[in-house]
């Protein structure tokens, strides 16, 4: 029994330790990421978007799309190096951002509709 | 006291003392009868001392014949000068340089026509008639100091200047050195005043003599009203203003007759080769700057582009064209003005000032280098017309890049518009309207295509705090939509929301922004806006950017104490968020981490109240306003203090842009 035991102390341990090596996106983590790195600035709090930055509420990217788009963008976005911000980190934001609540639709807010239609 | 009918008494009613050997003092209106002037002792150019003079200097000054007063200063006939030219207001901040003007103004003048309106900072003045001008069409007169005032008043020129927006600035100067009566005077002083901003002013006179003053005046604001127009400057020296009007001056003196010249407008033969190019097109995209100068400036461009069924790409810096005309091919972003550039055969830019940009892309700031090359299809023809063609400086470079163009008119484009429009009607064939109507449909599809994605990209965040700025801007728009209303600034830092949500038909709903982008404009020149707005009723709606109210926020006073009714509502997103990005941009380039971007362009710890601010200067404020919910009954009650005449500020805490 003692030796079961001690082998399943141990696996479960590994298995610590393998979650650990491969996390799951965090994403509280990317919402500090998102704070810090400022992409608020040009996104908006809530991922809108505007004069300066694309829509990223509720984004059809892949994780990896947005890496691959953050290291080279096409646009004139600032480059992110992975010194600077890790894929893993970029894999965080992409969480935070796909953890936002769907945005509205311009339909469902009445003073929008009212100006749309007026 | 009372003049008597014919001559002698002063106007202010004082005695006069008059001494053996001293200049009569004569208190009469020019126009009567004058006493010869002295005749000038006549002196030798290289004369001895004489015993008399060795005599002076030795011995104790006689007592002087002390004048104390004057009916007639030279400031008068400068206040007549300047009343000729039908000014509404000055805008000035006082200045000891320019008393003497400033007392003949508000008594001799009795303060009408112009009325003075008190400003806290040269700059205001300056940006208060920039926007003033923008509104009303008529220029303001300002006064500073030729030293100190100007220096203030300097960048709030430059803005003007590129603006293509005419100010009359007078610069009190004390050109004679013996009139200087302290260090201060010295100080205030200046050999050549408006050198200082002569590469950013139209022209500038500096008069040596009352009529030299009068025909200057006149001839500068002929100047100024001349597209391209533009800031002019007159220095009125403190001896003109404060000694008495010359007697010989008073036979003699008039104020020349001011004729503003017609606008110029292009040559017929290259006007006609301009429509042929445009009717022949398939698709053509009319691109406008600063196009109409005055309302008539949009039924023209109105008429033009339904003639040829072009869409019309508004450069943002006038109100030019409806908003929801289904021609207005403008999306927010640059992106997509180069993709209707890319789509388009024949180019036609009105008043662009940077016509090359608008016809080219370079390598954006993430990367290291630098190229360029057109967005437009190869073959496509390009056209301008344009004043600035008629007036360069050469050291401030706001002309931008040379643009190699295949027809460019020399002229003021509201002025060509009827002889362009009458050569296309006469052009289009049965064939090319049918092309025309076509793309027309086109068009319109487009146009509701981006109404229907701005208005869904403006849902997102809605409820968010900070509040979006497309939220900000659907609750001003409602509560202000059923009013006479007059949207007086910028939105280039607000994702141009009012521009993609409201519906902007009238010339004054829209007056472009700074010029040159000097920060600090938008407070002062909204006031100025909202002044010319006053007497029509109108409510003045201004979203006010924190970072550029704190450079004067004086002219709140200004607007509390001259009752300018005014909304004011605060895009309070606590930094300098342009700078912010471009310290971005350079942390990246580097491949250094960005989290120390907000040094030296965050405006937190302590946040700033600015509704605080506003009720400190005697204003109705509230805020700051944190909930989106709060936002609309807060602005409804704001709006009801600005119907009863008088100016509000709501503070809003904002997203970044």
């Amino acid at each position: 029994m003692k030796t079961i035991a001690f082998v399943t102390i141990i696996l479960a341990g590994v298995a610590a330790l393998a979650q650990q090596a491969a996390p799951v996106n965090n994403v509280d983590n990317g919402k500090r990421l998102y704070t810090r790195d400022g992409c608020w600035e040009c996104h908006g709090w809530a991922g809108q978007g505007g004069r300066d930055g694309a829509r990223l509420a509720d984004t059809a990217l892949t994780t990896a799309q947005l890496t691959r788009y953050v290291r080279k963008p096409t646009g004139a976005m600032p480059a992110y190096i992975d010194k600077v911000i890790t894929d893993q980190e970029l894999a965080d934001i992409w969480a935070y951002l796909k953890s936002m609540p769907a945005p509205k639709a311009a339909k469902d807010i009445p003073l929008l509709n009212e100006l749309k239609g007026q | 006291m009372a003049k008597t009918k014919k001559n002698s008494v002063s106007r202010r009613g004082f005695l006069k003392r008059t001494a053996a050997g001293a200049a009569a003092v004569l208190a009469v209106k020019p126009g009567n009868a004058l006493a010869q002037p002295q005749a000038e002792p006549q002196r030798p150019a290289a004369p001895p001392a004489s015993a008399r003079q060795v005599a002076l200097e030795t011995s104790t000054p006689p007592p002087r014949p002390d004048i104390y007063t004057t009916d007639r200063p030279g400031a008068d006939f400068m206040v007549d000068v300047l009343k000729s030219l039908n000014f509404d207001y000055i805008f000035a901040n006082p200045g000891s340089s320019f008393r003497g003007l400033q007392e003949s103004f508000i008594n001799y003048g009795k303060n009408t026509k112009p009325e003075w309106i008190t400003c806290c900072h040269e700059e205001s003045s300056v940006a208060m008639a920039h926007g003033y001008f923008k509104i009303e069409g008529k220029p303001i007169l300002c006064m500073a100091h030729g030293t100190v005032g100007l220096q203030h008043a300097s960048m709030a020129l430059y803005n003007a200047y590129a603006d293509r927006v005419p100010v009359y600035l007078i610069l009190g100067n004390e050109q004679e050195i013996a009139f200087r009566r302290s260090d201060v005077e010295w100080t205030h002083s200046v050999q050549d005043a408006a050198a200082m901003v002569r590469d950013y002013t139209k022209w500038d006179d500096s008069p040596i003599s009352l009529g030299h003053f009068a025909e200057s005046g006149v001839r500068a604001y002929k100047v100024m009203m001349t597209p391209p127009m533009g800031p002019v400057v007159i220095c009125a020296n403190g001896g003109l203003q404060e000694e008495p009007m010359p007697e010989e001056d008073r036979h003699t003196l008039r104020i020349p007759k001011l004729v503003v010249p017609s606008p110029p407008a292009g040559d017929a033969n290259a006007v006609v080769e301009a429509a042929k190019i445009l009717v022949a097109a398939e698709n053509p995209v009319i691109v406008a700057g600063r196009v109409a100068r005055t309302p008539n400036g949009i039924k023209l461009l109105v008429e033009l582009a339904e003639t040829i069924q072009a869409g019309v790409l508004d450069r943002k810096f006038r109100m030019n064209f409806p908003s929801r005309h289904p021609l207005f091919n403008t999306a927010a972003a640059p992106a997509d003005h180069a993709r209707t550039v890319a789509a388009a055969d024949v180019v036609l830019g009105l008043e662009v000032p940077d016509f090359w940009n608008t016809t080219h892309s370079q390598t954006p700031i993430n990367r290291m280098g630098m190229t360029s090359r057109p967005t437009t299809k190869a073959g496509a023809k390009l056209i301008t017309i344009t004043a600035g063609d008629l007036f360069s400086r050469s050291n401030y470079q706001d002309f931008g890049r040379y643009a190699e163009v295949d027809l460019a008119i020399a002229a003021d484009a509201e002025a060509t518009l009827p002889a362009l429009i009458e050569a296309c009607k006469r052009l289009m064939t049965p064939d090319r309207k049918r092309v025309a109507e076509e793309r027309g449909k086109k068009l319109a599809d487009e146009h509701k295509r981006t109404r229907d994605r701005d208005f869904d990209l403006a849902a997102i965040g809605w409820d968010a705090s900070p509040i979006t700025t497309a939220r900000l801007s659907a609750e001003l728009y409602n509560v202000i939509r059923k009013e006479d209303w007059s949207f007086v600034s910028d939105t280039t830092f607000i994702s141009w929301w009012p521009l993609r949500l409201w519906d902007f038909d009238k010339h004054y709903q829209f007056i472009g922004g700074h010029g040159a982008y000097g920060i600090g404009y938008g407070a002062p020149a909204a006031v100025g806006a909202a002044l010319a707005n006053k007497k029509y009723g109108r409510i003045t709606v201004n979203i006010q950017c924190d970072g550029d109210l704190n450079y004067a926020p004086g002219v709140l006073w200004t607007a509390a104490h001259h009752k300018i009714p005014l909304l004011s509502v605060m895009h309070n997103n606590r930094g300098y968020h342009q700078e912010r990005m471009f310290l971005q941009d350079m942390a990246s380039r580097a491949g250094r981490g960005i989290e120390n971007t907000h040094v030296g362009v965050a405006l937190d710890d302590p946040n700033i109240n600015y509704a605080m601010l506003a009720k400190a200067y005697g204003m109705y404020s509230s805020g700051p306003i944190e909930n989106p919910k709060d936002l609309g009954p807060a602005l409804k009650e704001a709006l009801a203090v600005v119907k009863k005449g008088e100016p509000a500020l709501v503070d809003v805490v904002t997203q970044a842009r």
